[in-house]
């Protein structure tokens, strides 16, 4: 028996650190999830999940959370794009201002958007002329949730594209290359994993957000009540079990998507030949 | 944090030691929590000064009181997961009964223990319209016209919003029967059934007037109030004073509806919690619920627009502001807070049903 040698010391004790760490913060609340999720008889976790206002809510959650990620997955890389490439006056100040999402409370943000989107609002106004209403519909989710998950797709995107060697493009640029086929097969390829990566997380945040939403959504039955808000629902009926359950069910369905997302990643790191 | 609390805490126990040397020998320093809902901020600020003095005064122990404040339901909830409320201020009957029940400190028949349901003053719900009252708005009826566009929060979130549903059904039970003792006589059963049907035509209708469920009585309040929508807004008599006097003096009117209900936030002392502090602090937070009943809080309570149980001790003027209405009770129209959140919030509930797809 001889132990694999690791140059670097300290792995019993790292391992153990992350398997602590790891189990307090996320594995215990998870399996107490799943515990008061087993007070529900089978029957009774079926209904609560099937109920109409139930999948609705599921359906405009997910719906939601997957446009904004998409608007996010192509402003965001156009921003990253911007900001590493272009020369700009107060560049600093716009790349500081790409997190003020992260830092806010989620809450002020629905606060301002909606008042900002309202019929009555400045931008709103605009809207309601042209007979489109953007707040207390799901297009004042989908606005909400565009605003939380920005920072997401810019901040994975940007490290990469500052990392791309210049010379290849000047290499494919004397080979005769047209600017769309160097940025198709040059510039893109690498990029994917990161932009993925920034979806995924725009998205996952999307799907669990609840402050901002909240204060844009109008929250009707059925059109555009999010996930979240029908488990605190439950829990003004103090029914636990059945709030768990829910909370379960969107885990699992987040779980999927994430593992899909991934799995696309690796797909495409193979294909562009990086490890 | 920590950084602050060292020396806090030097300062709070040198005074502590200052206070013993100087003060009567068994004097002691009690601290307790009060857990509440949104709106009676204002009001326990001023209550909470009053009474430490009065008390101290009185017994020689010095009480300090944390507030917390928050949706009456989350406010319950944190008390059952464990916040350690010494006593609970809360809009609903049920929410405290819940507590009750789901962590046995307090006992079953906590509300007999004061005098009013254990509820100090009281209020109602009326609506808000906009200045001179442009889409004529009078009574309950008015609401459900075509074009009408009402803002109430969700009741399935919002305590304040199950007062808003209760009014309008009980309006419509009114209406149909005449007389609300009916509902208990098995008599007029057939008649009851009837009515109970024109009241779930009447509240369907209405909520298909609601362009916005917010999720909490603020949050109504700020979309009326700030993003200038909907017609009228169904609110807290309170709230709707404050909104009325205070807050955007000239922009709006309050109309009352010809019957609405007897809104009675209860209040009472969390056995399980204050009994853990010792017989001061029971003593202390009793004193503190039952002085709720004297002149000088029930002047306070009117001033921050809550009617007070004792009006008599109250000043005129404020008196003044509380418009004469008819106010059916909870208990009367539903059997209880149980029975009005079963058959109407619950899922499956009368509620839910108006949002069904037909």
């Amino acid at each position: 028996m001889k132990r694999s040698f690791s140059i670097l010391p300290g792995f019993r004790l790292a391992s153990g650190i992350t398997l602590f760490y790891l189990s307090l913060l996320v594995l215990i609340p998870l399996c107490a999830l799943v515990w008061k999720t087993t007070e529900l008889s089978p029957g009774e976790l079926f209904a609560t999940l099937t109920n109409g206002r139930v999948l609705a809510s599921f359906r405009v959650s997910i719906l939601t959370a997957l446009a904004a990620a998409f608007i996010n997955l192509f402003l965001g890389f156009v921003i990253a794009w911007v900001l590493v490439r272009y020369p700009m006056p107060m560049k600093r100040l716009f790349d500081a201002v790409i997190d003020l999402p992260f830092a806010l409370p989620t809450a002020v943000a629905g606060i301002v958007l909606a008042a900002l989107y309202a019929p009555d609002g400045w931008i709103g106004s605009f809207f309601t002329e042209l007979g489109i209403r953007i707040a207390y519909t799901p297009l004042g989710i989908v606005v909400a949730l565009i605003f939380i998950g920005l920072p997401f797709v810019v901040r994975t995107v940007e490290p990469v594209l500052q990392d791309l060697d210049r010379q290849l493009e000047e290499a494919a640029q004397s080979l005769g290359a047209t600017p769309w086929t160097i940025f198709r097969r040059v510039l893109f390829p690498p990029l994917i994993p990161a932009l993925l990566t920034g979806f995924a997380l725009a998205f996952a945040r999307g799907l669990g957000e609840y402050g901002s939403v909240i204060f844009i959504a109008g929250n009707m039955p059925m059109v555009s009540e999010i996930v979240p808000l029908l488990i605190i629902t439950k829990l003004e009926q103090y029914d636990y079990a059945g709030a768990t359950a829910i909370g379960l069910m969107m885990l699992v369905v987040a779980f999927i998507m994430l593992l899909v997302i991934n799995m696309l990643q690796a797909w495409t790191r193979k294909r562009t030949g990086k490890l | 944090m920590s950084l602050f609390r060292k020396p806090l805490l030097a300062f709070s126990a040198s005074v502590l030691l200052a206070a013993a040397v100087a003060g009567p020998a068994q004097a002691e320093d009690v601290s307790l929590l009060n857990v509440s809902y949104d709106p009676t901020r204002e009001f326990y600020q001023e209550y909470n000064k009053e009474f430490a003095d009065w008390y101290k005064a009185k017994s020689g122990d010095s009480v300090t009181i944390e507030q917390s404040h928050g949706g009456a339901g989350k406010q319950a909830r944190a008390v059952i997961d464990g916040l350690p409320a010494d006593v609970v201020t809360l809009a609903l009957a049920y929410d405290i009964s819940a507590i009750g029940e789901r962590t046995g400190k307090l006992p079953a028949d906590w509300q007999t223990r004061l005098p009013n349901n254990s509820a100090p003053y009281s209020s109602t719900i009326v609506f808000l319209v906009r200045k001179g009252n442009p889409k004529d708005i009078q009574d309950w009826d008015d609401l459900v016209k075509p074009g009408v566009e009402v803002i109430t929060p969700n009741p399935k979130t919002s305590g304040g919003a199950r007062w808003n549903y209760l009014a309008a059904w009980s309006y419509v039970l009114k209406k149909e029967l005449g007389d609300l003792s009916k509902l208990d006589n098995p008599e007029y059963a057939d008649e009851v059934k009837a009515a109970e049907k024109k009241a779930t035509e009447y509240v369907t209708k209405l909520y298909k007037n609601v362009p916005i469920l917010d999720s909490g009585a603020r949050g109504s309040t700020t979309t009326f109030v700030k993003r200038g929508l909907g017609d009228v807004l169904l609110a807290w008599e309170n709230e709707a004073l404050l909104a009325v006097n205070k807050l955007s003096k000239g922009e709006f009117d309050i109309v009352v509806p010809s019957i609405s209900i007897l809104a009675e936030p209860p209040v009472t002392v969390v056995n399980g919690n204050v009994e853990n502090k010792g017989a001061a602090a029971v003593e202390a937070a009793e004193a503190y619920l039952e002085y709720l009943y004297s002149p000088v809080a029930q002047k306070l309570a009117a001033k921050h627009y809550y009617r007070p149980v004792f009006g008599h001790f109250a000043n005129k003027e404020d008196l003044k502001r509380f418009p004469n209405v008819t106010r059916v009770t909870v208990q009367d129209v539903f059997g209880g807070w149980q029975n009005a959140q079963q058959t109407h919030f619950n899922d499956g509930g009368v509620f839910d049903a108006i949002y069904l797809p037909q």
